[in-house]
């Protein structure tokens, strides 16, 4: 019995080990991807170390300059001009849509919700063209409207799919003693509902921020004029631009600052979030 | 007569409540989806207005175009390497990290991290600065004595180098594998022992069959995203080398946005729509025989 137990700790033991240095080649290339920022940029591809000699700082300086009349400042903004109405809206219909979906009989519901279901499913390249299409005919191209818009339609069936899970394991009887209390169906939503759904809301916040900070195809195809650029477009266009010169370290340190924003939500709010993604699923 | 009144107005007032997604639907999916295929059956660039062509947009896929069914072979060859590998990862970290391992808060948040930053263009570009000839993975490679690749540059290595991009995304499929392990009743586990039933048959007769729901979610949603990868491919490799990374999203791109094809364009997706449909029923019908259910009714 104890021999067992031995050779089990062992075992432990070693998983242990296994885990922690397969975890450190997992974030190897995003530590590097930091130190790189400080280093010299004669040293970026010569040090595989992760501790730059000397910190640097020229780097994030000469990066922010970024191209012409837009530096980084005026990219970031710009991202900050998409994400923050995108995942306001999305919260804001999201909830709407989920409270009836979750509390309210209605004729065509199971068929309503059925449909939103298939939604989730379905490859959004055959989208891209015909929205494309709709949105350059009323002159939207190389505006942010194509993203804001369609967030406050509650677009993203995920959104909604997730809070509708979440409202669904909210007891019934909350609702019913608030309605006694005299509240409409509203205030319900406002005073009992959307307090209970903190973590949710929270879920569905992160990952939308995320997903828009992160897009780079929809950007891409919407936005022309290198001043509306978000980051992923001004960052794209820094390495097109320094791919003579090879300004290594500035990109990597602009790059760095790109993901910042996502992993500084993602250290704040993570147990929000493995929350969401275990409850609902998806990326 | 009043509670009839009132119920026939809780009768609406759902459908108040979900309208603003029943018209986003509307809008932005059904009548996109509509009049995509109706573009897919003309000549159309976004200038002018769409001309009826019949089928010859679909004709020129499978005949003239010369891109469109090596890209998406080139697209199936990137599923392949990239969707398995990293479900496999994700599983096999889950269940590690569910044997109650300590710091397994730590682990899934460092496993979790790449997830985040995955699709965007900062890690597209440290990917081609971590994989270039002269790139840090090639020094590290030399330094323990092992022979250099050229990882970008050459047709042979540049896709997997694209997918181990997604594969390094593997921890929101294992996150997803770990709440389904975690369901798994540990009873059946210690009967098993009891029968003598090794480590391997164990993983083969409880886990897989128990988590088969999560393992075919996990499946489908990602083989959807697969198919339609396209920032990783445009932004380490632009497609090349030789067109070896050249997937099916960046035709599709630049047909539509590059050459104003759009009425190919759209012919395009359809076909790629196809063959994410068929992959997905096949699946469907595949894990729906491997499925437990637990009231036993179909096995």
């Amino acid at each position: 019995m104890k021999k067992r137990e031995e050779k089990k700790s062992v075992k432990g033991f070693l998983m242990q080990v296994f885990i922690l240095l397969f975890g450190f080649v997992m974030v190897y290339p995003v530590l590097w991807m930091i130190s790189s920022a400080f280093k010299e940029n004669k040293d970026i591809f010569t040090d595989i170390g992760l501790v730059p000699t000397v910190f640097n700082f020229n780097a994030f300086i000469d990066g922010w300059r970024g191209v012409g009349n837009a530096n980084f400042g005026v990219f970031f903004f710009n991202s900050f001009k998409i994400v923050i109405p995108v995942v306001v809206l999305t919260i804001l219909s999201g909830l709407l849509v989920a409270y009836g979906f979750a509390r309210f009989p209605f004729p065509g519901k199971k068929i309503l919700f059925s449909i939103m279901i298939a939604t989730l499913m379905l490859p959004t390249s055959v989208l891209t063209i015909p929205t494309y299409v709709m949105f350059s005919k009323v002159g939207w191209v190389n505006t942010y409207l194509p993203f804001i818009v369609p967030a406050a339609f509650s677009t993203s069936a995920f959104f909604v799919y997730m809070l509708v899970q979440f409202i669904r394991g909210i007891p019934v009887e909350l609702d019913e003693a608030a309605r006694i209390d005299g509240c409409n169906s509203f205030q319900i939503l406002v005073q009992v509902i959307v307090p209970l759904c903190k973590p949710a809301i929270f879920s569905a916040g992160i990952f939308r921020f995320m997903w828009t900070w992160n897009d780079f195809f929809g950007n891409l195809i919407y936005i022309n004029t290198v001043t509306k650029y978000p980051i992923s477009l001004g960052l794209r266009m820094a390495i097109d631009n320094t791919a003579g010169s090879v300004n290594w370290s500035s990109i990597m340190a602009m790059s760095v600052l790109s993901i910042l924003p996502p992993v500084i939500l993602f250290f704040v709010a993570q147990d929000y979030f493995v929350e969401g993604i275990a409850t609902t699923g998806i990326k | 007569m009043k509670s009839k009144k009132k119920k026939a107005f809780s009768n609406w007032i759902g459908l108040l409540y979900v309208s603003p997604w029943l018209i986003g639907f509307l809008l932005f999916t059904l009548y996109p989806i509509l009049s995509s295929v109706y573009y897919s059956f003309t000549d159309f660039s976004i200038a002018s207005a769409p001309v009826w062509i019949g089928f010859k947009n679909y004709v020129e896929i499978f005949t003239k175009d010369k891109l469109a069914l090596p890209s998406l072979a080139i697209t199936f060859k990137y599923v392949f390497l990239s969707v398995p590998a990293k479900l496999i990862f994700a599983l096999f970290v889950a269940m590690i990290l569910n044997t109650n391992m300590k710091g397994v808060n730590f682990y899934r948040t460092v496993y979790y991290l790449p997830s985040i930053l995955g699709g965007s263009v900062a890690i597209a570009v440290l990917w081609r600065f971590l994989f270039r000839r002269d790139g840090i993975v090639n020094l590290i490679l030399q330094a323990v004595g092992l022979p250099y690749l050229d990882w970008i540059g050459s047709p042979k290595f540049a896709l997997g180098t694209v997918a181990l991009l997604a594969v390094w995304q593997f921890g929101s499929s294992m996150v997803l594998f770990l709440s389904g392990l975690k369901q798994v009743p540990q009873e059946l586990y210690e009967a098993a022992e009891v029968d003598g039933a090794t480590k391997v048959r164990q993983f083969f007769s409880i886990t897989l069959p128990m988590i088969t729901p999560v393992v075919s979610f996990n499946v489908i949603m990602q083989l959807i995203n697969g198919f339609q990868e396209f920032t990783g491919p445009y932004v380490i490799t632009s497609g090349g080398p030789l067109n070896s990374t050249y997937v099916f999203a960046i035709h599709l791109y630049n047909s539509a946005f590059k050459y104003f094809r759009t009425g190919y364009a759209s012919a395009l997706s359809w076909i790629l729509f196809m063959a994410i449909m068929v992959f997905t029923v096949i699946l469907f019908k595949f894990f729906d025989r491997f499925t437990y259910y637990e009231d036993g009714g179909k096995f």
